[in-house]
């Protein structure tokens, strides 16, 4: 394996895909192998950095600096300031951890300066389509410590109810509850579902994650399916989020080529598969119980509750 | 891919029946499945004609009528709104001349409504086949449309 000089990448999001984020990479692959370069850059998609409406943003590391509104006028200039001669293109837009033109950069401004990203920390370090990455990044810790530490089921749902962490459904129930409910049920097959089905206008975070980490999704299934004791998992993911279907596809694919998922896990006693659910375009499959009557393949119809999905669920 | 190929690549277990009338209907220039295909699938999985079909209603992805090469999904929610979908609607209903729902003579497209595509970073968006187009006004769209009727 060849250790490259440089990274650059392209997050894509919706807005980036506006602005023509794949014509811009294509030039630049052009470019960068007219330089004959091609052995020291690489040029990665990854996913959305959480800026919209800058045009096509690059992120070029080591150095992480990031440029704003990149077109093909400003590309050359780049390259020739930065990839070349190793310093920043300071008539780009640009923000490098300290400063963005010359003001504070967008890390430091608003909303974003006191935030900490917890889902979404490796989503724009990395190829969401490459488990390679993730594990260098520290993706999938979880599931060996629980299976190198021989952590018992309860004592993960102990942890989850310790750490206080809720749903994100509206009502806020604690997850470790929740999980303790299914633990408790009675039933020898258990399922575990990852509602993927989002449709709410103004209100898309399970894209972000799908596409800019799937493996995180795949690594908190497996947890969450250990601690209840479910054989199975679905991810039902609504039909018109092509890419989101596709990442996470590669992503089970992948771990299980790794033996995170299938049959005895880390050689372990565990076994958990995953399984995609498509949906066909019906809103009202975002309610849970409906949801669980697409997965079965029927018309999406609410069930009366109770009994819960907690205790009474698919098939 | 024909049906008979496609139905072989799934279990006989009717929880597939979502993925297989996607398949089936991914499988047509026309994006449409027909009585017949309603008819083998339901025996293939051992269910009832009538219950293939309600679930093929229920779903809006769908369609039991030949649609379009491209098929267009205007985004109804309120961002999209807010930013002139109204107007984004009014324009594509004048410039195919066809009305939700339709498919235009030529076969080439199928104007239909959505829920929220995700994009309200981006709105007013449409989505054609499986790709979104956002920061839509009247130019742009006549750009987006021109280019799908050049492609063939």
């Amino acid at each position: 394996m060849s250790i490259y000089r440089a990274h650059i990448l392209f997050p894509i999001d919706e807005g980036t895909i506006q602005s023509g984020v794949f014509e811009i990479k294509r030039e630049l692959e052009e470019k960068i192998e007219e330089q004959n370069l091609n052995k020291e850059i690489k040029v990665l998609e990854t996913g959305t950095i959480g800026v919209i409406g800058k045009g096509v943003i690059i992120v070029i590391y080591p150095d992480n600096v990031t440029y704003y509104n990149v077109n093909k006028t400003n590309l050359d200039n780049i390259i020739q300031e930065h990839i070349i001669k190793g310093r920043i293109a300071k008539r780009v837009e640009h923000s490098t951890e300290k400063y963005i033109s010359g003001k504070k950069g967008y890390q430091n401004v608003g909303l974003t300066r006191e935030q900490q990203r917890i889902v979404l920390d490796k989503c724009w370090k990395i190829d969401p389509e490459s488990i390679d990455e993730v594990l260098a990044a520290g993706g999938y810790r979880g599931v060996e410590k629980i299976f190198s530490e021989s952590i018992s089921p309860e004592s993960v749902i102990e942890e989850i109810k310790n750490s206080g962490l809720r749903g994100r459904g509206g009502a806020g129930f604690p997850t470790g509850l929740k999980w303790s409910f299914t633990r408790a049920a009675k039933g020898e097959e258990k399922f575990m579902i990852c509602n993927a089905d989002e449709g709410e206008p103004g209100t898309f975070k399970d894209r972000l994650i799908m596409e800019g980490d799937p493996h995180k999704l795949v690594e908190a299934m497996i947890i969450a399916g250990y601690a209840v004791g479910a054989i199975k998992g679905y991810i039902y993911i609504r039909g018109e989020y092509e890419l989101s279907i596709k990442r996470i596809q590669k992503a089970i694919d992948q771990a299980l080529e790794y033996n995170l998922l299938g049959k005895n896990i880390l050689e372990t006693d565990f076994s958990f598969d995953l399984e995609i659910k498509k949906g066909a375009g019906a809103y009202v499959c975002g309610e849970e119980t409906a949801l669980i009557d697409s997965i079965e393949g029927k018309r999406g119809y609410p069930r009366i509750k109770p009994p819960y999905p907690a205790n009474k669920g698919l098939w | 891919m024909s049906r008979e190929e496609i139905l072989k690549k799934y279990d006989q277990t009717s929880d597939n029946l979502l993925a297989i009338l996607h398949d089936i209907q991914d499988s047509k220039d026309e994006h449409y499945l027909t009585k017949e295909d309603l008819k083998k699938v339901s025996d293939y999985l051992g269910l009832t004609y009538s219950f293939v079909h309600g679930v093929v209603t229920f779903y809006s992805m769908f369609s039991l009528k030949p649609r379009g090469k491209n098929i267009i999904r205007v985004c109804q929610s309120p961002p999209c709104h807010l930013m002139g979908s109204t107007t984004i609607s009014k324009e594509l209903i004048k410039i195919l001349g066809i009305k939700f729902g339709e498919t235009t003579e030529d076969g080439l497209f199928t104007l239909e409504i959505t829920s929220c595509l995700g994009v309200c970073g981006v709105a007013p968006a449409i989505m054609i086949n499986d790709q979104v187009f956002g920061n839509l006004n009247t130019d742009r769209l006549y750009e987006v449309i021109e280019e799908k009727r050049r492609v063939k």
